[in-house]
């Protein structure tokens, strides 16, 4: 609706989806409320599966009845809907920057986001350290990225966070989980010092603070998925 | 020649995804400088602008480069805005219906058709190939939500998801002509329809790549592929 209003909005979110808190964060910078509804994944509701039949995945916004799936997709919306009136902007306003901020979001989630993933699901060693250097590679691009364009600022969107300040830092609990689960620094400060800085800085805000739960939650999500899968291969 | 609006597109002219761009281009009516990358070899000018991936099409425009084509066609539509008619429909809602499509072409459709055209098994190809037709009966389904009864997705005119499927069409026919056949008139009329209808139209037709020497380029594929498994023992 494109007076802003909020409507009838309802967000259907798993608490350990880092896909889902790219919206919940999105909607707290443009101070929206919603509806937030906890999905079970092992046993999705008829609303999930009707609101998005073609992956059955969270995150879905459901606004005035009509769904909108895909995060990257979600955040765009909520940023077009609830535009100025003195909001916030999550994209920048230039077509260049938007760009930009696109390709990386983009690269975040094809690149760098199965390499992470996949360190966590490797079942060799081998598998494991090839992972592990394919995410050190990507961060060092991230890394690249952070600096050229942040221009000297605290956040991707220079001095409050934006797009791609979303689209990575929902990945924080999950790396807290990995220092947990395998001793091992996703971002680390001696070769990513930036993006290390950049980290803690998001961690401090006040949506990320309203919206990421503990790593400790997500190292007991991933026991749970272990379990599960553990189970299909009896 | 780039002309006033100094756009320069680094291609490939078997590449769909450089004819989407292309068609963006020709759609809103805006000149060019093209430059043929080869397919072997790629340019310092290529490496220099797309050094994450290292890939066409990439548009540079004012020397500033813009990569992936989805985000090179949100780019054209909102750099130049005033030109001709827009890609992306205007209300949020729709576009967020859009992204979603063109995401799921890229994710699901195209990954699908590689499988089913350079899998390394025959079992492999015909798993792709099974892919491919349930994706397209989706993509079957999204036209006609999309579409309302009117002749393209984006209704009366052509839209983003028109030339985002549209730049697919040369492989779709040049495959068909290799003996793998996307679109089926019984299984999915509307696309059919669609794309013979997409295909003529004046500023569609020159753009499109030559059936025939795709038809060659792909047989050469294929016989590279084919070779390389051999090689590889399998």
């Amino acid at each position: 609706m494109a007076d802003g209003k909020e409507g009838d909005l309802k967000l259907l979110g798993m608490h350990v989806s880092p896909f889902a808190h790219r919206v919940s964060m999105a909607l707290g910078v443009k101070g929206v409320r919603y509806e937030y509804i906890e999905e079970d994944l092992f046993h999705k509701s008829e609303l999930l599966l009707s609101s998005n039949p073609v992956h059955k995945k969270v995150p879905v916004l459901i606004h005035d009845g009509r769904p909108i799936c895909e995060s990257l997709a979600i955040v765009e919306y909520v940023d077009e809907v609830w535009s100025g009136d003195g909001r916030p902007a999550i994209l920048p306003a230039d077509p260049y920057e938007r760009a930009i901020a696109r390709f990386w979001a983009s690269y975040i989630d094809d690149k760098f986001f199965p390499a992470w993933l996949g360190i966590m699901r490797a079942t060799t060693e081998e598998a494991r350290g090839e992972k592990v250097k394919e995410t050190q590679d990507a961060v060092q691009n991230l890394e690249k990225a952070f600096s050229e364009i942040a221009g000297g600022k605290g956040f991707f969107g220079g001095d409050t966070v934006g797009y791609l300040d979303l689209a990575l830092g929902c990945f924080l609990p999950w790396f807290g989980a990995m220092r947990m689960m395998f001793g091992l620094e996703v971002i680390e400060a001696a070769t990513a010092p930036l993006l290390a800085g950049w980290a803690e800085r998001f961690g401090e805000t006040a949506v990320a603070k309203e919206v990421l739960p503990e790593p400790e939650k997500a190292v007991a999500y991933a026991k749970k998925l272990q379990a599960y899968r553990a189970s299909l291969n009896k | 020649m780039a002309g006033g609006n100094d756009l320069k597109l680094l291609g490939m002219w078997a590449s769909p995804f450089v004819v989407r761009v292309k068609l963006a281009l020709s759609l809103k009516g805006l000149s060019y400088e093209y430059v043929e990358e080869d397919f072997s070899t790629k340019s310092e000018l290529l490496l220099r602008s797309n050094p994450v991936h290292k890939k066409v099409p990439v548009l540079i425009h004012h020397g500033k480069p813009i990569c992936e084509s989805s985000i090179i066609l949100q780019y054209i539509d909102e750099a130049f805005a005033g030109t001709g008619p827009s890609l992306l429909p205007a209300d949020p809602y729709e576009r967020a219906i859009a992204r979603f499509w063109a995401a799921y072409i890229d994710d699901k459709m195209l990954a699908a058709w590689t499988q089913a055209t350079k899998g390394k098994t025959e079992e492999e190809r015909a798993e792709g190939m099974k892919q491919t037709l349930a994706t397209v009966a989706t993509l079957e389904g999204a036209f006609r939500d999309c579409s309302k009864g009117k002749p393209f997705f984006g209704g009366d005119s052509v839209g983003y998801l028109d030339v985002f499927l549209g730049g697919l069409l040369g492989w779709v026919r040049a495959y068909e002509k290799l003996g793998v056949k996307t679109f089926d008139p019984e299984k999915t009329p509307l696309l059919v329809a669609w794309a013979e209808r997409f295909w003529s139209l004046e500023a569609v037709e020159p753009v499109m790549p030559d059936v025939s020497k795709l038809v060659e380029f792909g047989k050469m594929l294929l016989a590279r592929a084919a070779a390389a498994a051999a090689g590889e023992g399998n």
